[in-house]
């Protein structure tokens, strides 16, 4: 049972010259799904990879409980990983590719087998125990992958995009599994994933990642609705939020041929940039199809069966631009349509530096990092 | 597996192509094979019949195996040919993958810096011709005691073999995928578990091929044996070319004894074919 504790920790590749993951600062509480999320090539992986010991800390340090394990080589650290491709043994069978950390440390043959069939028992892998890997679905490849993880009862699971090789069906499927294993183990937990509905629907915080550098870390919810920058706000939520460059009058923003109030905290930080450096943020729930408002053009419909989203185009600032809107599923909407847009929803304001204005309560609550 | 009409015409296979294309590879493995063959066929015959113009119905005979099997005082025997040849084939091969193996593993799996010169001085050492360096190896033999000896052949056949050891060997480690070295260093396993446990048994067939090439050379190896070992320990090579003799025809017994000479080599092909299953990685990723 364990916290883990990153501090600056900095990982430079030779011959880079940007650092791949950059003075990363993140506690994670024992027992904790913490989940590390952003595009491809963000340092995820690397961030991941240094907690194993994999990669070299090259600057800070990484604690792991009371342990500072920076220098700790990655089979003394008692973690365990789960590779995105598996990396299973391929000439040890399904009992012995479990059983080999085990092995490792010298656990009995009984204590070793009880342990593998137990959680065999827990990832349904009883009947396979004996075959190699190469005989096994890819399903059934990824559970093995977990098994290996789980016997060895270590301190922290390390998992990188363990699900991005399933179908898409399986993947949801095996979500939520791994979210209520993990629960059920209590085993601290970091997850790597460039989906952001995984990390939303698995992880007890998310941090996110770009370019190597932490941008939020925070619960899934507090994310959607208090994303601290650009990046995250375009980052978290599917579909993604609608970000529109626009001009501010110390007060309101303008929206299409109307205006948008915002909270007046937020007015007077906003007050401080130059009259078109703001861009105005609202999910495609904040905004609403009808007769009042800004005039606007249906072009695209997307139906999912539970709700709509509608891709409209209107005049903004002597630009066409195209923003989505939410509507229910019942709503009778076709390309083409003539209608009209307006704001209810809330609105963020992003400063010129691509962070977000907070209102009061939220400020008082720390609400984003 | 036979393909069907409907195969064939999905991969734009035409009858008069494959029929060409397989008359031809039959033509030149024929080619290959025929000298082989004619060679273990006159090994069967009188000498006189060997040194006929060719035909190809004869009366069959083991005589001439006898012959070249047959000990004479003095000289050197068949069995003592094939058991100098054994010790020293056997101990070359050996070492060779005893210090090519660690040396593969830190090129591919942990390439030092610099790595592909590294490479690249293992294969320079191939470019000298042995006829050049001929001399001082035996005089430095000579000075170190070791002429007509074992361990002469066994240095040298080392010595040979290991650069091309380390180049195979070093493209089979690195087709191994990277996370299964690094599963097996979170699983608690040091640097020897990480290559008995893990990277050896994988690369099996690998380590196999390398084996068997390794004994082919040493095994047919003759300048080094002829000039450093014509008097003791003198290996098959050497003993197969005893059976040229200055008088009367000796082109069956020739035969016989290369038919020999070539049986343990046959023999180890198909030993490390049987461990050169394909696919070993299968099943280790995705
Ligand atoms: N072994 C490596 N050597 C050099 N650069 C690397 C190495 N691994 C990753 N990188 C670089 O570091 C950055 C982060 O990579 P990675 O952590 O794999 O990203 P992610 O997992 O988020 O996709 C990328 O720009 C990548 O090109
Ligand atoms: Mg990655």
């Amino acid at each position: 049972m364990a916290e883990v504790r990153y501090r600056d920790a900095t990982r430079i590749y030779p011959g880079a010259d940007e650092p791949a993951v950059d003075r990363l600062n993140l506690d994670i509480a024992d027992r904790e799904f913490l989940v590390l999320v952003g595009p491809s090539g963000s340092g995820k992986s690397t961030a991941l990879r240094m907690l194993a010991g994999l990669e070299a800390v090259d600057q800070g340090s990484i604690r792991i409980g009371d342990r500072d394990v920076t220098l700790v080589p990655p089979k003394d650290r008692d973690v365990a990983m789960v590779f995105q491709n598996y990396a299973l043994y391929p000439h040890m069978t399904v009992a012995q590719n479990m059983g080999f950390a085990l092995k490792q440390r010298g656990v009995s043959k009984e204590e070793r087998a009880r342990r593998v069939v137990e959680a065999a028992r827990i990832l349904e892998l009883e009947a396979h125990l004996d075959r190699k890997p190469r005989s096994l679905s890819g399903g059934q490849r990824q559970r093995v992958a977990m098994g290996r993880a789980i016997v060895r009862h270590p301190q922290v699971f390390l998992m990188d995009e363990p699900l991005s090789n399933l179908d898409a069906k399986l993947r949801v499927q095996t979500r939520a599994e791994l979210a209520d294993l993990q629960a059920r183990l209590g085993v601290t937990t970091v997850y790597v994933t460039h989906d952001q509905v995984e990390a939303m629907t698995m992880g007890h915080r998310v941090a996110v990642l770009d370019r190597g550098v932490m941008q939020q870390v925070d619960k899934p919810r507090t994310l959607y609705r208090l994303p601290a920058n650009l990046f995250v706000a375009s980052f978290i939520g599917s579909p993604a939020m609608n970000l529109i460059p626009s001009s501010h009058d110390g007060r309101s923003l303008a929206f299409g041929s109307g205006r948008c109030a915002v909270d007046p905290v937020v007015a007077t930080q906003m007050a401080r940039f130059e009259a078109t450096d703001v861009v105005l943020g609202v999910r495609p729930q904040g905004l609403a199809l009808g007769t009042a408002g800004t005039p606007a053009e249906v072009v695209v419909v997307e139906e999912l069966g539970s709700e709509t989203f509608v891709f409209v185009e209107l005049e903004h600032l002597g630009k066409t631009i195209r923003v989505r809107v939410r509507v229910d599923a019942e709503y009778s909407v076709a390309r083409g349509d003539r209608t009209h847009v307006t704001v209810q929803g809330p609105v963020h304001v992003f400063g010129p530096d691509g962070l977000r204005l907070q209102t009061r309560s939220e400020a008082d609550h720390g609400g984003s990092t | 597996m036979t393909t069907t009409h409907r195969e064939r015409v999905l991969t734009g296979e035409t009858v008069w192509g494959t029929l060409t294309l397989g008359l031809t590879a039959w033509f030149v493995a024929a080619v290959f094979f025929f000298p082989v063959f004619w060679m273990v066929l006159n090994g069967f015959k009188e000498e006189a019949d060997a040194n006929a113009s060719p035909r190809l119905f004869f009366e069959p005979t083991l005589d001439r195996f006898r012959e070249v099997t047959t000990q004479t005082p003095g000289l050197l025997g068949f069995s003592e040919a094939f058991l100098n040849s054994f010790w020293v084939v056997a101990v070359s091969t050996v070492l060779v993958l005893a210090l090519a193996i660690p040396a593969a593993y830190a090129l591919s799996v942990r390439p030092v810096r610099r790595w592909r010169d590294v490479l690249f001085f293992f294969i320079s050492t191939k470019f000298l011709p042995i006829v050049a360096a001929i001399l001082p190896l035996w005089i430095i033999a000579r000075d170190l005691g070791i002429l007509n000896s074992h361990l002469v052949l066994i240095i040298l056949y080392t010595a040979m073999n290991l650069p091309l050891a380390v180049w195979m060997l070093r493209s089979f480690f690195s087709e191994v995928p990277r996370e299964l070295i690094e599963a097996a260093e979170i699983d608690g396993t040091g640097l020897w578990g990480q290559i008995t446990q893990v990277m050896l048994p994988i690369v099996t067939p690998g380590i196999a091929a390398t084996a068997l090439l390794c004994v082919v050379f040493a095994w047919n190896e003759f300048f080094l044996a002829v000039q450093l070992n014509p008097v003791d320990a003198s290996t098959v090579p050497i003993w197969v070319t005893s059976n040229v003799s200055t008088r009367g025809n000796f082109l069956a017994k020739l035969s016989a004894a290369s038919s020999l000479a070539v049986l343990p080599v046959v023999l180890a092909g198909w030993l490390a074919q049987k461990r050169m299953i394909r696919g070993l990685t299968m099943g280790a990723i995705k």
